[in-house]
């Protein structure tokens, strides 16, 4: 067998047709578009189906927290009257420590259901540890393979502890230097191992954060008696924000869903150099806005995760912000979580104090901390690598030169990433050289895919 | 010197600089791609020498041996004083009664 990169790139179709048990060929259409609902439907599994296969794997049932003193301090740097009460879903409390568990847990089931042996998966993120755990309570191999290295063989501390938790669930780790090409290993070694590719992107993923959002909407109603007004969810790939903004409207909720990011501009995600420089390996607008306006570029022909048609605002925070949001949710409501999972939280602490007092915010998750992943570590990490630390405004803030801790928490802003100028790079991207053959259903299918209507899209065509 | 059924960390070049992707920024593009894998050794090895390791998956596959006995040392880092200061401000603004 030829294993040289290109052609293992051009086996890439054949090969996850068989590691994904989906043939996704089946909902393409004529156009440019493809059938997303009937894509979703075709895991043949109702959100009760998941909820009773995720209770199997002990996971979701999440606690939902008032956090009373964060929001306490947030009216205290809010207008007179200002500040709504803040919630968080403490989804650390799954196994694995993450809501990738309920993302993970679909696939295995999957996987498990299928009669594959084992699972591959690449990520250096929370995902892994998910499917290393789920694997685990199902009896199957995992292999996680991580991007993890910069070329001195230098690791981020939140990733090589990701590393370690794989390897105490009793997965195989595959580490490699910075670089994309990270997905012909992936291909490589499914077709080796014969392994389910339990991908981050597949309808089974993202239908298992679902639950998130209709358990958020559960809680709120028995505990608060009400819906909450906003959810804001922390954004890289969107399938987390997809799948709760999903679970959310199949409980009937209408909470605005706002996306949360840390801005990482500047730097380069492929860059071997910049590697160390930055202090956030996920949540980040390095993945959040690419993913965004063209989502189908990850290891599935159609990803599941499709963020621009459920986002109604997208805001990034800096990185020193949810350094220090991270500490106030440590010091003022006894919570030590990951920094990762605090972006939505940083963004919502600033949000609420432009929301009535008698108003809801969500953040929808938490992450587990320990060591490598958590402020001190990280924050030490980018010291030492010639990062600049201190207090100041995070205004000023240049990602892989500095990060600056507020000076006051009422320093803490969100910064609105313009929602159509994605849409229409999300048509550009979508349409290619097509301009001309659009038919009614394309346009349809541009609508969806952006949240918007018909004016919006043929105007947005007409410019192209 | 390891010997067979010593666990090790083995080190491989998945792509040499010419053949990796050509979307790559500059800096990336002069270095190889490289990959570490841990495992069990089928046959007792020299460190810097090629040999097979069988993984936790039961995966038989070669590469140069690194290290023997690879362990982690992430941890919780330096002191950094500026997490202790957040701390204090947030606590004293929210319940020390400064406005
Ligand atoms: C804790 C945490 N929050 C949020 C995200 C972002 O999720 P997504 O990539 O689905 O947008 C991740 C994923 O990397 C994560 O690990």
């Amino acid at each position: 067998m030829d294993n040289s990169y290109d052609a293992i790139m051009a086996r890439k179709n054949e090969i996850i047709k068989n590691a994904v048990g989906m043939d996704f060929e089946k909902f393409e259409k004529p156009g440019i578009g493809f059938d997303y609902e009937a894509m979703m439907e075709a895991t043949g599994y109702t959100i009760d189906e998941i909820r009773r296969v995720q209770s199997l794997f002990s996971i979701g049932n999440t606690p939902l927290i008032e956090l009373k003193n964060l929001t306490a301090l947030a009216r205290k740097c809010a207008p007179e009257g200002k500040g709504a009460r803040i919630f968080i879903k403490d989804e650390a409390s799954n196994p694995s420590g993450s809501f990738k568990a309920r993302r993970a847990c679909t696939s295995v089931y999957q996987a498990k259901k299928l009669g594959y042996k084992g699972v591959v998966t690449a990520t250096s993120g929370n995902y892994g540890a998910a499917v290393a755990c789920c694997a685990a309570m199902a009896g199957l191999k995992c292999i996680v393979v991580q991007e993890c290295y910069d070329s001195h063989g230098v690791g981020q501390p939140e990733i090589i502890e990701k590393a370690r938790k794989c390897e105490a669930l009793g997965a195989e780790v595959v580490q490699l230097t910075v670089g994309p090409e990270l997905f012909s290993t992936v291909l490589q070694l499914l077709e080796e191992t014969g392994y389910f590719n339990a991908s981050l992107y597949t309808p089974f993923g993202i239908a298992g954060v679902e639950t998130l959002g209709y358990e958020i909407a559960e809680q709120f109603r028995q505990k608060i008696g009400k819906d909450p007004d906003v959810v804001v969810c922390t954004n890289a790939g969107g399938g987390n924000l997809t799948g709760t903004a999903r679970g959310l409207r199949k409980a009937g909720c209408n909470a605005k869903v706002i996306a949360a990011s840390v801005n990482l501009s500047g730097l380069h995600m492929a860059s071997d150099n910049q590697f160390n420089k930055k202090s956030f390996t996920t949540g980040h607008t390095g993945f959040g806005v690419p993913y965004s306006v063209n989502p189908d570029h990850s290891d599935v022909p159609r990803s599941a995760a499709r963020p621009l048609r459920y986002m109604d605002r997208y805001v990034t925070v800096t990185q020193g912000s949810v350094f220090y949001i991270t500490e106030c949710l440590a010091s003022l409501e006894g919570l030590e979580k990951g920094p990762a999972g605090n972006t939505s939280l940083a963004g919502a602490f600033c949000l609420a104090q432009d929301m009535d007092q008698d108003q809801c915010i969500v953040v929808q998750e938490t992450e587990y901390t320990g060591a490598g992943k958590h402020l001190n570590p990280q924050l030490s990490f980018a010291r030492q690598n010639g990062i600049d630390i201190h207090f100041g405004d995070p205004k000023d803030e240049i990602p892989g030169k500095n990060i600056i801790l507020p000076a006051h928490p009422s320093l803490i802003r969100v910064t609105d990433l313009d929602l159509d100028h994605m849409r229409k790079s999300r048509i550009k991207r979508a349409v290619g050289s097509h301009k001309d053959e659009l038919t009614d259903e394309d346009i349809k299918f541009l609508i969806e895919e952006t949240n918007t209507d018909e004016k919006f899209v043929r105007d947005a065509v007409a410019s192209l | 010197m390891a010997k067979k059924g010593d666990w090790v960390q083995i080190h491989n070049i998945v792509l040499p600089p010419e053949e990796r992707s050509s979307a790559l920024p500059e800096d990336t593009k002069v270095n190889p791609l490289e990959m570490w894998v841990k495992g069990y050794l089928t046959e007792d090895a020299e460190i810097g020498e090629v040999a097979e390791v069988i993984t936790r998956t039961g995966r038989h596959t070669k590469g140069t041996v690194v290290k023997v006995n690879p362990y982690f040392e992430h941890n919780f880092g330096f002191f950094v004083p500026e997490v202790l200061e957040i701390g204090d401000q947030v606590r004293k603004i929210t319940f020390g009664g400064e406005d």
